[in-house]
């Protein structure tokens, strides 16, 4: 009698473990670019708009990582964005430009990479010196506005 | 006479705004059995949950064994219930284990005997009641009266010295109210036990009790062996062992009278 | 004026067996096959209908999600909707209320019938503290239930929403599992799920069990108890969730 309330048990405990780990694994990001190990390289941007931490990476328009920190230098009044980019698309070269998009006219802000055309390549840990940063919607307003008036003059 | 085991001072319990005790004292001897009566909802099973320790009185003490029951710390007191029995008027077996497995509950919690020593002290606890072939049915599927022998066999399961018993004679036909006074009576011979019998089933209770006390309206109303009860001519002891309708506890419920709850009601 | 007190009444003595309660749970990793057996009673008895409700309301959802993105040409979007609302709320608010009405009720039921029985009280006089022995075993395995019954609710709901968008609707498989992946984020939405599930398991439990133990012991006694216990538990949850996410999702 016991024993099969033992095993009906196992079950249910299994099915709610198994349904929790396909939560964790599939139904989440938390399978994808977690290991702190991964090439890691970082980039310096007057201004990152709306990028925040676990924003995507992305090449190609393909997600090879994602940011993993965002840090002020108050000593050049830049901001540092430092990306984890997976392993196996570790191969950029060192003129490599890292620009802030935004995905669709109102959707959130990620990086694009695009490889230069250099033979040398981007080590772990290094700097990305190509870099263009956000488009913040106001400025482009307000510089649009601006040349407008300056066209009626 | 014999030392009390059992020794009610002064007890005063209330619920609420009903005064159940109003100055209770009473000794219980060693190895008698000693019936407690009174009209029903005297308290009279308040007064075994008194002794237990389930309820705290208002004032008053109940010494059991030399300890003031209601002094006692968690642990003291555990070691005190272990050596009473109580046997519930419903029988209280656990419903979700067999009559085996009830019985063993106490020996399994409170000991660490072997399988083999556990199988066998509750077959003969089984035994002794007569009831060693239904080891295997399920509380569900025993009449009142062997739920009764059950739960007598459980409360000996840890041999105690005293064993209360909480009506055990309502609603039980004639052969298996034989069968419960005969192991009443035996079980506290054999095993030289105290025993309370909390009842309101006069013929059955006396033909086993050594001492007698009735509770009516908070008190005791009266008190003695056996042989003093059945000579006595106290109204309230008459009213009570020969169960006249009228009498110190009147047949109307206490109030109005007709006369002017009739006129209430015109009105 | 005496309602109030009443209610502060009862909210004191739940207080105190609760404290009752967890201080029996250290001695039940000792007897864990209790555990197991109510594990069973509470768990397993309620794994079905948890199961059933989840397909079907990840069914719904991505029915109706459907409907609605396919004017913007966002379906692909569908199954990263349908596992923010699982995982995030309806997977523990309705697991939970699904749990208080089968394994919370059946709970006070039989601790409340037992009660009514004596056999709480028979216990007590075997020198065995009920709390420890019967109370407490119940109270954890529904604790340890619930965060199980949300996950499993969770998983068959996207797997639910998965048949009827990607099987019946013809959403695209590999967009489904790519914006889910790329837009759920493990400790935000999953992890802050199972913690609204195990807040919720312990409330639940926690109301089931007490009301039993506290209700009064005739079977009018207990049926209004059973009644309370999925009322005030459903309503807890329900209020417990508002309270969980204006914490959690500030």
């Amino acid at each position: 009698m016991f024993r099969s309330v033992e095993i009906s048990v196992g079950i249910f405990v299994g099915i709610g473990l198994a349904a929790l780990f396909m939560l964790a694994m599939q139904a989440s990001n938390l399978s994808s670019f977690t290991n702190k190990g991964a090439y890691q390289v970082s980039a310096r941007f007057d201004n990152i708009g709306g990028l925040t931490v676990k924003s995507a990476v992305k090449a190609g328009g393909v997600k090879i990582g994602q940011v993993s920190n965002i840090d002020y230098d108050s000593e050049t009044f830049e901001a540092i964005v430092v990306m984890n980019i997976e392993d196996k698309f570790s191969r950029f070269p060192r003129d490599t430009i890292a620009s802030i998009f935004t995905s669709g006219l109102l959707g959130e802000q990620y990086i694009a990479l695009e490889p230069g055309g250099d033979i040398k390549l981007l080590g772990n840990e290094s700097e990305i010196r190509f870099t263009q940063s956000a488009m913040v919607l106001e400025q482009l307003i307000g510089q649009f506005l601006f040349s407008k008036s300056e066209n009626n003059e | 006479m014999t030392q009390a085991l059992i020794q009610i001072r002064n007890l005063h319990f209330s619920r609420g705004q009903n005064k159940i005790f109003d100055g209770i004292d009473m000794d219980i001897h060693v190895g008698r059995i000693t019936a407690i009566m009174g009209p029903s909802g005297t308290g009279k099973t308040t007064l075994l949950k008194l002794i237990g320790g389930q309820l705290r009185p208002d004032d008053g003490e109940i010494i059991v064994d030399g300890l003031n029951v209601h002094q006692l710390s968690r642990s003291e007191l555990y070691k005190l219930r272990k050596k009473m029995g109580m046997l519930f008027q419903s029988g209280a077996l656990l419903t979700d284990l067999n009559v085996f497995e009830n019985i063993a509950y106490p020996l399994r919690e409170h000991t660490n005997l072997s399988e083999s020593m556990i199988r066998s002290m509750v077959l003969i606890k089984l035994q002794a009641v007569g009831l060693s072939t239904a080891h295997g049915l399920m509380p569900a599927q025993l009449s009142g009266g062997m739920a009764r022998r059950v739960a007598l066999a459980r409360a000996l399961a840890l041999d105690p010295m005293m064993i209360m018993y909480d009506e055990p004679f309502t609603g039980q036909d004639p052969i298996s109210l034989g069968v419960l006074v005969k192991l009443i009576c035996e079980t506290n011979k054999a095993l030289k036990l105290t025993s309370i019998v909390v009842s309101h089933d006069v013929e059955e209770t006396l033909s086993i009790a050594d001492d007698v006390k009735i509770i009516s309206q908070g008190k005791v109303v009266a008190q003695g062996t056996k042989k003093e009860m059945e000579n006595s001519d106290s109204a309230w002891v008459r009213q009570f062992l020969d169960g006249q309708a009228d009498g110190p506890v009147p047949f109307h419920y206490p109030g109005d009278s007709i006369e002017q709850q009739l006129l209430q009601d015109v009105r | 004026m005496k309602g109030i007190i009443h209610i502060l009444a009862r909210l004191g003595r739940g207080s105190i067996f609760l404290t009752k309660i967890l201080s029996g749970i250290p001695q039940l990793f000792l007897r864990f096959s209790l555990v197991v057996q109510q594990l069973y009673s509470v768990g397993v008895k309620t794994l079905f209908i948890t199961m059933v409700a989840g397909l079907f309301v990840g069914m719904v959802l991505a029915l109706q999600l459907y409907y609605t993105l396919s004017t913007f040409g966002a379906t692909d979007t569908l199954g990263m909707l349908v596992d923010l609302s699982l995982v995030r709320e309806l997977g523990p608010v309705v697991a939970a209320l699904l749990f208080a009405g089968r394994a919370g009720s059946a709970l006070t039921a039989e601790i409340g019938l037992m009660k009514a029985t004596e056999q709480l009280s028979g216990l007590e006089m075997m020198a065995v503290d009920p709390v420890d022995r019967i109370i407490a075993p119940r109270f954890l395995a529904g604790f340890i239930s619930m965060p199980l019954l949300a996950g499993i609710f969770s998983a068959v709901g996207i797997l639910g929403a998965y048949s009827v968008g990607v099987d019946l609707l013809g959403v695209d498989s590999g967009a489904f599992w790519s914006q889910i992946q790329a837009k759920v984020d493990f400790y935000d939405d999953v992890f802050n799920g199972i913690i609204k599930s195990i807040v919720f398991g312990f409330i639940v439990s926690w109301i089931a069990v007490f009301e039993g133990y506290d209700c009064i012991p005739t079977s009018e006694g207990v049926s209004s108890a059973t009644t309370r216990t999925v009322v005030n538990s459903s309503l807890a949850v329900l209020g417990m969730d508002f309270v969980l996410t204006a914490i959690m999702y500030q």
